[in-house]
């Protein structure tokens, strides 16, 4: 195992490498920098060309690259161009805690929905609830994440009222019990959002998991064992349903992160998504590489964590 | 002669351990976007017949004829559509878990693979404790010591105890399916074919070893197969089923050496004999096994039948007593 993991290991720092190289390259080919945004008839064109000169875009992108990675690796990553005398760093440890909520709750939602629903779709397969779980499943895998963001704005924050529509706070400067009736009140519609997709494509894969199981030899010798209903349910059924779940939700980490982009981007939440496009529209290099780095980091964090879990949860799994 | 007559008697009593009466099961067959049942899969379709204390019935038919339903709804792992199971003069047919539970001590069931029938996230430990655990108020240590007695009687070395299935041979898996079914002492044990999953070179070891313990442990086998000649080293007495229906059963050397029905004579004139001066023509059967969803009128076997007649597309026909203790289902035979 430990073998495994330092092998693992071993290609984990060449693909973030790479896909450092290849995010830098596509940033500096696109059109326009920083200082293309800032343009203004009152300040005269050659203000700019300095600055460019003096922060080294005029290099060649190899150059500039090499830089960045020097830097980079001894963890520098920069100042921002956008936000003057704040260090790139600084600009993620804010954004850090909202977007760790909106994960974490979003989480929580899939699993407590999609599992007991999957297991209660697979023990009941073709009931009306079944069904309904059924359609559900193919909406939420169909509607694109900022379509039914939108929409949920619309009913349940402009028509209804009952949830604000953006932010993560209502006020400034609430405290304890307070500030968390406010997140959280705040965290419900992007929650949801975010957790659409993957509550219905957990929920498909709990039902089907559990459905095999279900009709497999070992769950007849469990009954001929003479075991309540319960123990077949919980012990053999779901310790086994549950090993690919288990398994999805290290990836779930990469597909969280990928949807929080867009989803904080809808509900104008404050967390490194926003973060993440308002860096690209602003061209902020330093910043978008960051994001992108630590976007890879997790992803790739979490496919070795899904490994690592599965072969915790089954002894079939061993590598070496 | 009379010695092994003797000795027959002996070991299997005439008294019955279990009744199945007109025994169906009928699987829905879901169709159209709102899954509605459209048809019925009768995969076993009105059987009937006795097992006797002690004895070995063997269930012999192709692939799909229905003899793994058969055994798994007398065990009421699946709930029979119609017709009675009797258990040691108990009716289970409409018996709720919680009532089988105690008798579930008493019939247990080996299956075919020996990989999918182990929960693969327990160890041997695990699995051989959990029916003492249920079934029993015994103390850890001696539920230990069963464990471990087990284990050596079925060829297994009690080291093994904390490894997990997927650590052993098929042969050793399936001697941990058997330890499993046998640990709680059962009386009576359906085989659901369990030697078809392994090498040859081992099928001998494990069928001996399930003659030795039922032997020791005096168990009744209702034993599947589609393997003839396994069957016929193996039981006292063999049924021969197709299609959801029991059309031949008889003591094993009946069948064997005067089959009367024709798919009997089918089955056997492709196994091939070693017996000298004895050579069987080969009847080959014409089509395929037709489907339990839609079979055929009158006879099942008709549509394959080289003897049918007019009567056969009309009438079923039932079982009828043609010789001492031998029953066909066939309108030759009538
Ligand atoms: N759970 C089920 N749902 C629907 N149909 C089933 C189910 N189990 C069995 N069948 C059908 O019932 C028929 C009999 O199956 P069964 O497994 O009892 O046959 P078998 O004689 O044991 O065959 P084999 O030698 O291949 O094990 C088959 O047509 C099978 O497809
Ligand atoms: S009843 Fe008719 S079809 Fe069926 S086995 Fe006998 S002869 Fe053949
Ligand atoms: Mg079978």
């Amino acid at each position: 195992m430990t073998k495994y993991i330092i092998r693992r290991l071993l290609v984990f720092f060449p693909m973030l490498f790479a896909l450092t190289i290849i995010v830098f390259t596509l940033l500096k080919l696109a059109p326009g920098d920083p200082y293309s945004q800032m343009m203004d008839p009152q300040i005269d064109a050659s203000v700019f060309e300095e600055q460019r000169k003096a922060r080294g875009l005029d290099d060649p992108i190899p150059v500039q690259y090499f830089r960045w990675l020097t830097d980079a690796i001894q963890g520098d990553f920069g100042d921002s161009f956008r936000y003057k005398g704040r260090t790139v760093a600084e600009l993620i440890w804010d954004r850090i805690p909202n977007t760790l909520y909106l994960g974490v709750f979003s989480v929580f939602i899939t699993l407590i929905v999609a599992i007991p629903i999957g297991i209660y779709s697979a023990r009941n397969p073709y009931s009306p609830l079944d069904y309904a779980a059924t359609g559900f499943g193919f909406f939420g895998l169909a509607v694109p994440n900022f379509f039914f963001g939108l929409a949920v704005i619309y009913i349940f924050a402009i028509k209804l009222g009952w949830f604000p529509s953006q932010g993560s706070i209502s006020k400034p400067g609430l405290e304890g019990f307070e500030l968390l009736k406010a997140r959280l009140h705040h965290l419900v519609l992007p929650g949801l959002t975010l957790g659409l997709a993957s509550t219905a494509s957990y929920m498909r894969y709990m039902r089907s998991e559990v459905l095999s199981v279900l009709g497999s030899d070992y769950i007849r010798t469990a009954r001929a064992k003479g075991l309540t209903e319960r123990t077949v349910l919980y012990k053999h059924t779901l310790r086994n349903a549950l090993i690919p779940i288990i398994t999805l939700l290290g990836f779930e980490i990469g597909v969280l992160l990928g949807g929080a982009v867009i989803t904080e981007g809808v509900f104008k939440y404050p967390g490194i998504g926003t973060l993440f496009l308002e860096s690209i529209g602003n061209r902020d290099y330093p910043v978008i590489m960051a994001i992108t780095l630590m976007l890879g980091f997790f992803t790739l964090l979490g496919n070795l964590i899904a490994d690592i879990l599965y072969a915790i949860v089954d002894p079939r799994i061993r590598y070496d | 002669m009379a010695v092994t007559e003797v000795v027959e008697k002996e070991k299997t009593s005439q008294e019955t351990i279990l009744e199945v009466r007109n025994l169906k099961k009928y699987y829905p067959i879901k169709g159209g976007i709102l899954r509605r049942t459209i048809g019925h899969i009768k995969a076993v379709d009105g059987v009937s017949f006795s097992v006797y204390r002690g004895e070995t019935l063997g269930i012999v038919g192709e692939s799909g004829s229905g003899k793994s339903t058969l055994g798994r709804t007398i065990l009421r792992l699946e709930k029979p559509t119609e017709g009675q199971v009797v258990f040691e003069d108990k009716d289970l047919t409409n018996m709720r878990n919680r009532e089988l539970r105690p008798i579930r001590k008493d019939m247990q069931i080996v299956f075919q693979d020996p990989y999918g029938s182990l929960n693969a996230t327990m160890n041997v430990q695990q699995l051989l404790e959990e029916p003492l655990i249920v079934q029993t108020n015994l103390s850890k240590k001696e539920r230990q010591e069963l464990v471990d007695e087990m284990l050596e009687k079925v060829g297994l070395r009690p080291q093994d105890r904390m490894k997990y299935p997927h650590e052993f041979s098929g042969g050793q898996r399936q001697r941990i399916g058997i330890a499993r079914a046998l640990i709680l002492h059962p009386k009576f044990v359906v085989c659901d074919e369990p030697v078809s999953a392994l090498d040859v070179s081992i099928q001998a070891q494990v069928l001996n070893l399930m003659s030795d313990l039922q032997d020791d442990l005096h168990l009744t086998y209702l034993f599947i197969s589609h393997d003839l000649s396994v069957v016929k080293h193996f039981s006292d007495r063999v049924a021969v089923m197709y299609l959801g229906h029991i059309v031949e059963i008889g003591d094993k050397k009946d069948i064997y050496n005067n089959p009367l029905h024709p798919y009997t004579q089918a089955l056997l004139s492709s196994v091939p004999t070693v017996e000298k001066g004895k050579k069987r023509e080969k009847i080959v059967l014409k089509g395929d096994l037709p489907s339990p969803a839609n079979p055929p009128s009158g006879c099942p076997f008709r549509t394959r039948c080289p003897l049918a007649h007019e009567k056969c597309a009309q009438v079923l026909p039932e079982l009828k007593e043609k010789g001492k203790d031998h029953f066909v289902a066939c309108h030759l035979h009538n």
